[in-house]
Order: structure tokens, then sequence, then C-alpha cells
């Protein structure tokens, strides 16, 4: 039998990819909607675990750049430009910009005050986005169209709106597995391991920790761009740290210290509301003991704990 | 022979005790020169400031004829100077061969091949084993750093900074915690390095210091007491009375 873990990543995406089919045998479409915001949560959690797992930074300011993404489909759209190129060079370039100003600052920092800054900057665009209620403010906005892609690819089709979160979600996970063991990414694990090593060897950590920051940033933001096209709907709620907050909980649910594990976390969570709170209003009542059974006993999340089976199971 | 370091009048207060005092050191290329005195005279400390970890108060360095004062911890280093810590440091979640793999790629020019994989790329990992080799963890590559000994991770530091291609080697109590037959490895080892490059030792096993430093410089409360060779320094009155004196009054007692 080939390793656990590329069973529980090919079982997974084979999940995934089975949803459209799943629903339709079903006929019950909205499985498309529930799970397409699954597969988007993962992208961001998936990117925001580049620098919380792999380069120890905790960033509590994610759902900003979720947030940037959204409002690049939404405020062109408000200007009658739907053009998805646009759209999406704009959004994950402006996610850039602001992850270059947020981070330059925020990397200098370590630990509670790194969280502290992050959170500090998020606060500050959501109170921006909810003031601008040209754009809907904290009431939100219906946007008239989905990102149209010339007529290469047709998001108004659910099924296809599924399918290219799915595939933005492959290659983002492709893309963060080669950044890891690249270069770059050893050094990014270096620094969360012993940072004055890595500077007395000769490594401008401040840089390099600067440069992953970017990179989750703009990683997230496609996240964003993705939300705002599945739900029609752009508001500054997704802009909330309590957002930012659920993107580290899907990361820590599922496991830091993997690729995968943020996509376990992010289905577990939503899934876990999806149900919990078909029963009760009150299902975050339930969500706390179950992070602190994993907090207790599952540290490396449902991931770690997962494969620690296999070990158990070698002996 | 014009020396490769050049510290003056180097001081250091922490809040009101004076750490370092007006301390002046030369060391020539490709020698060995060792500081001693006894716990707290300030040895750390005077390291922590030729890396760039700690600014002085007052006082001047040159490498290499260079006003290094303005530089950062990572630009020192990339100029050529690399220290092994007194507490040993290195990155105990990587396997050994994984720490001085970082280490090489750190020598490597800047941003080029950033994206390509680093641990399995030949050009970084046969280099890291060879220097596995040399400090005497061969075959202990992929043991995680946590899980190696004590004095296989102090091996294992010499081989992180060896790693970087140190014009200066600043070591930092290499010997402590090793056992005799490791101490005489290592000091084989320390005196093959010199040929390329300088070393300043911090060590308090004297036979050590003696069998390699070819200068010796006695720090007594953060100020340089006496410099010189170790004959020399074996002859100076003050230093009898002020290091080796208590040391043996120690080891009688």
């Amino acid at each position: 039998m080939p390793p656990l873990r590329i069973v529980i990543v090919a079982a997974v995406l084979c999940a995934f990819a089975a949803v459209p089919i799943i629903a339709t045998v079903f006929a019950q479409p909205h499985y498309l909607t529930v799970l397409g915001r699954v597969l988007i949560f993962a992208i961001g959690a998936v990117s925001l675990n580049l620098v919380l797992g792999h380069g120890g930074l905790v960033s509590f300011g994610h759902a900003a750049f979720m947030g940037i993404g959204a409002y690049a489909v939404g405020i062109f759209n408000a200007y009658g430009i739907d053009n998805g190129w646009a759209q999406w060079a704009l959004g994950i370039a402006g996610a850039g910009v602001a992850g270059l100003a947020i981070g330059s600052i925020s990397v200098r920092l370590n630990g509670i005050y790194f969280i502290m800054i992050t959170l500090a900057f998020a606060q500050l665009l959501y109170f921006l986005a909810s003031g601008l209620t040209a754009f809907g403010g904290d009431d939100g906005m219906t946007l008239s169209s989905r990102s149209t892609f010339n007529s290469l690819i047709d998001l108004n089709n659910q099924v296809v709106m599924y399918y290219a979160i799915f595939a933005v979600l492959l290659l983002f996970l492709a893309l963060t597995h080669q950044l890891v063991n690249s270069r770059l990414g050893i050094i990014v694990a270096g620094i969360r391991s012993n940072e004055v090593r890595m500077q007395a060897l000769g490594y401008p950590t401040y840089r390099y920790k600067l440069i992953a920051f970017v990179i989750s940033a703009m990683m997230c933001s496609v996240s964003g761009l993705l939300l705002a096209n599945l739900t029609d709907f752009v508001t500054a709620q997704y802009l909330t740290w309590g957002r930012s907050g659920e993107l580290l909980i899907m990361v820590l649910l599922g496991g830091m210290a993997s690729t995968f594990g943020p996509v376990i976390g992010a289905t577990a969570l939503l899934l876990f509301e999806e149900v919990a709170s078909a029963y009760t209003d009150h299902w975050q009542l339930f969500l706390g003991p179950l992070l602190l059974l994993v907090v207790i006993y599952a540290q490396d999340g449902i991931w770690g704990w997962l494969l620690a089976y296999e070990k158990r199971r070698a002996r | 022979m014009k020396p490769i370091l050049c510290v003056r009048g180097l001081s250091k207060t922490f809040g009101g005790v004076l750490a370092n005092n007006a301390i002046d050191l030369d060391l020539g290329a490709g020698e060995i020169h060792a500081i001693i005195g006894p716990n707290g005279a300030g040895k750390t400390t005077l390291m922590a400031q030729l890396t760039g970890e700690v600014a002085p108060s007052a006082g001047t360095i040159e490498f290499d004829g260079r006003d290094i004062l303005p530089l950062s911890m990572h630009q020192r280093a990339a100029l050529g100077i690399a220290r092994c810590y007194q507490i040993t440091s290195v990155f105990t979640d990587f396997p050994a061969l994984d720490n001085v793999i970082v280490s090489v790629m750190a020598r490597q020019p800047g941003y080029r091949r950033w994206w390509r994989r680093a641990l399995s790329d030949a050009t970084l990992a046969k280099p890291a084993a060879a220097l596995l080799e040399k400090v005497g963890l061969g075959g202990r590559g992929q043991i995680v750093a946590a899980d190696l000994s004590h004095g296989e991770r102090r091996q294992l530091e010499l081989a992180m900074a060896l790693a970087t291609e140190p014009r200066l080697l600043l070591l930092d109590e290499p010997m402590a915690g090793m056992g005799p037959t490791e101490t005489k490895g290592l000091i084989q080892l320390i005196r093959g390095l010199r040929e390329n490059r300088s070393v300043l030792l911090i060590e308090h096993d004297m036979e050590a210091v003696f069998a390699l430093a070819e200068r010796i410089s006695v720090l007594v409360n953060g100020a340089v007491i006496a410099s010189g060779t170790p004959a020399a320094i074996v002859a100076d009155r003050r230093v009898q009375e002020a290091y080796l004196a208590t040391d043996e009054a120690r080891q009688h007692a």
C-alpha cells in the first residue's frame, strides 16, 4: 500500500472532484455552493500556512488579503467592468502591494507583537471597506455579473465555477509544495527554526520573511477573487477579524506542519459548521471543546493525528 | 603583516556594568588567537560585538581594513566572519545534513535559483556531506539535530560555521562538554583550519589553548590585562595573580 499521506491526499481530492457528479445524482445543486466555499477557504488556509506553518509567522490579518481580492471583483463590477483578467490582475497586485506595506512593518516584529500588528492593519482595512458605502459597506453589494474570461471559461455555469476553484486549489498545492522545498522555502524554515543562526550565517532574514509574506498575501487574495464570484456578493464582513481567526483555526485544526493539512482543516471546520448549524444556532458552543481536544491531543492537527496512526500500526 | 581584525578601545556597558573596557586586539591573517579569563570577564560580550549581535558603547572594529561597525549581523557574516556559539545554536528540527546544506547555501550568491529544490541539490549536498565527514559526523547526516549528543551538536555547529567559508572564525568554548578524545580530535581539526583563516578562540581548557594559540590575550573584569605569546603569558605575574593562580587554587582545593 502506498504511504498513508498519499492515500489521504488522493482520497480527499477525489472526493472533491466527484462533488458535481454527486450533486447531480442526488439533485442537490447547493452542494456545489457549499463545497465550493469549502475549497475557497482551503485556498485561503493553504496560503496562510505558507507564513504560519512554514515560516512561523502567526498572521492574524489574512482576511484583509481575501477582502482585497473580493473588492477587486466588486469595485470593477460596480463600474461595469467584468473583465476577469483586469479584475484578477489588479486584485493580486493590490494584495501584493498591501502585503508589502503591511509586511515591511510587521515582519520586523516577533511573537505576540507580530500577531497584534497584522490584526491592527487588517482592522484598518476592514473599517475602510465598511466605510466604502458606495460599494455596499457592511451591508454588502450584489454583483451584476461574475468575472468573464473572454469565452475561455464561463463562471456563470456553477459546475465550471466549482471546477475552476478546484483547479486553483490544485495549482496552489503544487506551488506550495515546490516553494516549501525550494531554496527560499528552506531558508524560511531555517528562520522559523533559529533566526539568529540564519543571520549569523549571512542571511538577510528580514528580506526573506517579507518575500514569504507577500507571496502568501497574493495567494490569499485569489481566494477572495473566487469568493466574490461564487457568492455574487461583496461585503466588508469578508475582512472581519473573525474571518482571519477562522483561517487560523482551519490551519491549526488541519495541521500546520504540512502543505495539505489546511485543506483538511478548512473542510472539517466548514462541514462541521454546516452540519451542526442545521441543528442549533449555538453550534460554536460545540466547536470550542472540539478545538480544545485538538490542541490537547493532536497538536499537529488532524493531519498529524492521521499520520501518527500509520506510525502506530507500523510498530 | 597587516592584521585582518583590528579592535581599538572597544567598550560595552550594560546598565552600570562595564562588560568590556577599552579592549585593543589585533589578529593576523592565519593566526590562532586565544582569549582566556575567568567567568564573567566579558569574553562572550566581545564576540557578540564582533559579529554584530551587540552594539558597542565605544570603540572601533576593522575587518580586513574596513570599518564594520555600521554593518548588520548578516552583512558581517557575508564578509566572512563566522561564529560558533557558547550555547550550541543549530536548527534542532532539521537533520544534521540539512543544517549544513542551509549553511553552504548561504555562501552562494543571492536570489539565483531560489525556486530550485534545495535539499536534493548535489551542489549543496555534496560539500555539506564532506564537511560533516571533516568534523567527524560522517554517517550521522540523517539524524535530527535535536537527537544528536551534546558533543555532536558542537561538531555540527563547527561544520556549519566552516560551510560559510569564513576568513575569521570565532569559537566560543568549543571544547566545553567534550570528552578527552573528542577534544584531541577537535584540536587537530582547528589546527588544520588556520591555513586560510584566522581563529579567535575563547576556551577554558588550558591544554587546548596552549596546544593551539600563537598568541593569548587575558581578559579580566572586561579589560585585557596581558597579551602575548603563550610563554610570555605564563611568565606574566599579573596573569598568574588574576587568573592562572586562582585556576590552580581551584584545582588544588
